[in-house]
């Protein structure tokens, strides 16, 4: 085990011992703990840069099941790399919010961060693997733990109604990537996502191609809240907000992007990966800004725009797969979509990050999240204003932040897509920088709604649960970091070009680099009078008149009918599901025997019948019959004729009295056909169950002892005919199809031999067979032990 | 309810009852070389304490042999069990059985068979399960 294993598995393991230090150390705030190990590990994960920025990639294998392909490969390379510090970095920052977020008497503080620890461990766990089987167990712990901190205030009607419904979307999700990786396994003969990208060519022109990409984007997509899976990402919003921020904003919401990403240069040169990346990614963006606009919640807004900047970054890796296709060129332009999603990814982490944390601390605050009571806050809070102010601006995509230079590569990439000979996209292409410009308008109109609707206007102190304040510098300091960090950024992203970007590129991208090339990363704030920037200037003209008319226009959003909603569909789904299953279980599992009965025998028909036919089997053949006697034909109608008028009769003594005929002439039977053995037995067992029957009879309450007929029914008399014509049937196939000769000779030559008998049946019971006959006393000594147990032993339940 | 004087069938019984079941003994035995066995000669032994049953009652036949039939099935399982087990102890599989030409005082020659305590095993369970079934449900009033 290395210790880059170790490292990844340490938040588990750490996680064990949480709850000894919340109940050892009762007056230390259980976070303390927790916050050293991502600091730890994000100073660890630092020290892969070098060998990251040189192209190198960093491997250590552990076995775990290698008879079956599974070992626990841990692999650092660009974009492994780039995650593992947003996990690490913002979940240390995150920890060290919560400190001040979460009272230390009022919560369960182990729980909590026993929750976080394990999300953090599993989510390290997801992008540091190299196999997929191991990917897929941390990622299903990811949708677990995630399920566990949404619910974290369980008590709460709205907290387990989220966790549920994110629980079914995401582990729906992850059951089809696991098919996907199956696929995948089945293609290649690996779980090694090494040489699985080494074997891509084989895999294009595999036939279980498209399967396996539909089950991976389908785990992508439900991951990453992409439409129509976004609708679990709003109702997680009732977890506690630092784990919104680190969930749903940073990390959780990213592993459906990375996993895209990761499975770039495998699917990518499909246009259906183009298609439905892009255009999902596309649909996402544009749905999610829409509705953003309409929330009155500020963790709402925060929820649809991270859905809408989701589908932003999916649209880029979806176009930036195209640049595949252009591997020829030289300075291949296409690799832009790729560069600006690994740079938005970044950015977003930051904003988004320090807006949730200063909605939480809004929340925290003034007790309400409801834009409708806030307002006037500017001077009360002015750190929390800066901080929203910076991480709005940039989220909308205004200069000098960030946020502006991802939105502008974004926009390149679109007008990009207009020129890409590829698909036909010369022609419809130009809808791709279309939605994105106005998807754009829209994230600028709701940064707007959030800052300004949160921070000015009119104080209302009347609506506030709490007297509001400044929020306490430990809670400052880690939106402080973030949007600091979004300065940073927006003045000198070339810190992040050579160190992270580039070496992410060379990780989504493996084929297009040759031998010691790099990407050029280079990000300019400047780029001169072109198209990007008037879009830019036209996002912010259009976007500033929709803000300020919003109450205008707003009420569209009404008029959007409530049933058209996903979340209507889903809850449908869901309700559906399950009074369909009722229903269909109502229908079938009547209660009644004669409807189990009428099913087991239809079954038996329709399954030996089938059979019969299809494997043409039906013969006749009376080459090998024995010559039918008089005697044999007289009992047949002795049987035929009790048998059948069984039916008829009224009385059930009569009934009684016309089986244990037909019982004495099987008998008869046995006589004729030499079984004097079985004569005998028969006769006094049929003599014995009459008895029995008659003592049955005699028992009957008087209630029910109406002497009837036997009712008509049609089904009955159709399956009861149909049963016993498929087993004749059945009988004279067999009996014509004889492959075998007996093997009787062999009792025939060697009961007396062997055995020291003459009497063969009884030899073959006791001494050849016998086995048989041991268990068959024991099911007779069952039946007695059976009888007397409910005779003697009925009362005993009354009684006691 | 007047007692019955059923004096014929009593007397008739006291007859037929040994000749019954010395025919259940005689099938029973004869079994490995003519129709017959275990099984055939413990329903007709029953047979002959049914027949006991019908004429007396349930107490009288209880009085004259006190037999709880319920240890007479699992005597009868033992013996089979043991039989079959036995030949383990001589190595050989589960159920393979002996004979053996014995001369004996009294009998004279006599060809055993450890198949026919394997069916005495049969012949105990068969009369003990349906003299339990009969006695039981006819004793539940």
């Amino acid at each position: 085990m290395s210790y880059l294993h170790l490292a990844i598995v340490s938040p588990l393991l750490f996680a064990i011992f949480i709850p000894f230090f919340h109940n050892g150390f009762r007056r230390v705030h259980t976070g303390w703990f927790a916050l050293p190990l991502p600091i730890l590990l994000f100073i660890y994960f630092l020290s892969f840069l070098p060998e990251t920025m040189s192209q190198k990639t960093v491997m250590a294998s552990l076995e775990w099941i290698p008879s079956l392909g599974m070992n626990f490969t841990a692999k650092v390379d660009g974009l492994g790399l780039l995650f593992a510090l947003l996990i690490s970095g913002i979940g240390a920052l995150v920890i060290l919010y919560s400190i001040y977020y979460l009272a230390k008497d009022k919560e369960r503080l182990n729980h909590f961060y026993v929750y976080l620890l394990l999300f953090m461990g599993a989510m390290l766990g997801v992008v540091l693997s190299d196999n997929l089987i191991v990917m897929y167990a941390f990622w299903e712990l990811t949708s677990f733990s995630s399920f566990l901190l949404i619910g974290y205030w369980y008590e709460r009607e709205r907290s387990r109604y989220g966790a549920q419904k994110s629980m079914l979307i995401t582990v729906f999700g992850g059951l089809a990537m696991l098919g996907g990786i199956i696929l995948l396994y089945v293609m290649t003969g690996t779980f090694s996502m090494t040489e699985i990208i080494l074997s891509a060519n084989q895999i294009f022109n595999h036939a279980l191609f498209i399967p396996a990409l539909l089950c991976i984007l389908l785990g992508a997509f439900t991951k990453s809240a992409q439409f129509p899976f976004y609708i679990w990402l709003p109702d997680a919003m009732e977890a506690p907000t630092p784990v919104s921020a680190y969930l749903h904003s940073a990390t959780m919401v990213k592993a459906g992007i990375y996993l895209v990403a990761r499975f770039t240069p495998v699917f990518g040169e499909s246009s259906v990966w183009f298609l439905l990346v892009g255009g999902v990614g596309l649909l996402t963006l544009i749905w999610g800004s829409f509705f953003a606009v309409k929330q009155t919640d500020l963790k709402a807004i925060l929820a649809f725009s991270t859905v809408s900047q989701l589908g932003l970054i999916m649209s880029l890796l979806g176009v930036g797969a195209a640049a595949l296709h252009f591997e020829a060129l030289d300075d291949n332009i296409f690799t832009i979509a790729i560069m600006a999603a690994i740079f938005h990814l970044i950015n977003h982490a930051t904003f988004k990050g320090s807006l949730f944390m200063a909605a939480g601390i809004v929340d925290h605050e003034t007790g309400t999240r409801d834009i409708r009571n806030l307002g006037g806050l500017i001077h009360l809070m002015p750190i929390t204003f800066t901080v929203s102010l910076i991480g709005a601006f940039s989220m909308a995509g205004i200069p000098p932040f960030n946020g502006f230079l991802s939105k502008e590569m974004f926009f390149t990439a679109m007008i990009q897509v207009t020129e890409m000979n590829i698909f036909n996209l010369e022609t419809w292409g130009i809808l791709f920088p279309v939605l994105a410009w106005i998807a754009s308008i829209f994230t600028f109109v709701y940064s707007m709604i959030f800052i300004f609707k949160t921070f000015t206007g009119k104080f209302q102190p009347e609506k506030l649960a709490k007297k509001p304040h400044e929020a306490p510098i430990g809670m400052l300091i880690s939106p402080l970091i973030l949007v600091s960090l979004v300065i940073i950024f927006g003045f000198f992203p070339n810190l992040l070009s050579n160190s992270l970007i580039a070496p992410a590129m060379a990780a989504i991208l493996p084929n297009l680099l040759g031998a010691g090339d790099e990407f050029d990363v280079h990000i300019y704030f400047w780029h001169g009078p072109n198209l990007e920037l008037l879009m830019t200037l036209g996002v912010m003209v259009l976007g500033y008149i929709l803000f300020k008319t919003y109450p205008k226009w707003g009420n569209i959003y009404k008029r959007i009918p409530e049933g058209l909603s996903l979340n209507r569909l889903y809850d449908g789904l869901l309700k559906g599901s399950q009074t369909g299953s009722n229903k269909l279980m109502n229908r079938y599992m009547t209660g009644s025997i004669r409807s189990y009965l009428l099913y087991i025998f239809g079954f038996f028909i329709i399954l030996l019948l089938g059979v019969l036919l299809r494997e043409n089997a039906f013969k006749v053949d009376t080459s090998n019959v024995s010559d039918i006697g008089i005697y044999e034909l007289v009992l047949v109608l002795f049987i035929a004729v009790g048998s059948i008028s069984i039916l008829f009769v009224k009385s059930r003594m009569t009934s009684i009295i016309l089986l244990g005929s037909v019982g004495y002439t099987v008998s008869l039977f046995y006589v004729l056909f030499r079984a004097p053995d079985l004569a005998l037995t028969q006769l006094v067992i049929e003599t014995i169950s009459v008895s029995l029957f008659l003592l049955c009879f005699y028992h009957l309450p008087k209630l029910r002892k109406l002497e009837t007929r036997m009712r008509f029914r049609l089904t009955n008399a159709v399956i009861s005919i149909g049963v016993g014509a498929v087993v004749t049937v059945i009988a004279l196939s067999a009996h014509s199809n004889k492959l075998f000769d007996s093997i009787s000779q062999y009792y025939v030559e060697n009961t007396y031999v062997e055995a020291a008998g003459k009497n063969m049946v009884n030899v073959i019971l006791v001494d050849f067979r016998g086995f048989d006959t041991l268990f068959e006393i024991t099911v007779l000594a069952i039946a007695s032990l059976g009888i007397f147990g409910m005779i003697k032993l009925k009362n005993r339940g009354k009684e006691g | 309810m007047r007692k019955v004087n059923n004096i014929i069938l009593e007397t008739s019984l006291k007859v037929l009852l040994f000749i019954i079941a010395l025919y259940s003994v005689y099938i029973f035995t004869a079994g490995h070389y003519y129709p017959g066995g275990g099984f055939i000669g413990g329903l007709m032994t029953s047979g002959a304490l049914v027949l006991l049953l019908i004429t007396y009652d349930i107490e009288t036949v209880a009085k004259i042999l006190p037999v709880n039939y319920r240890f007479l099935t699992a005597t009868g399982l033992l013996i089979a069990i043991a039989t079959s087990a036995g030949a383990i102890l001589f190595n050989v599989p589960f159920l393979t059985h002996v004979f053996t030409d014995v001369q004996l005082p009294v009998l004279g020659e006599l060809s055993l068979h450890t198949a026919t305590l394997f069916d005495l095993g049969v012949y105990l369970v068969v009369i003990g399960v349906t003299m339990t079934i009969i006695q039981t449900i006819g004793g539940d009033e």
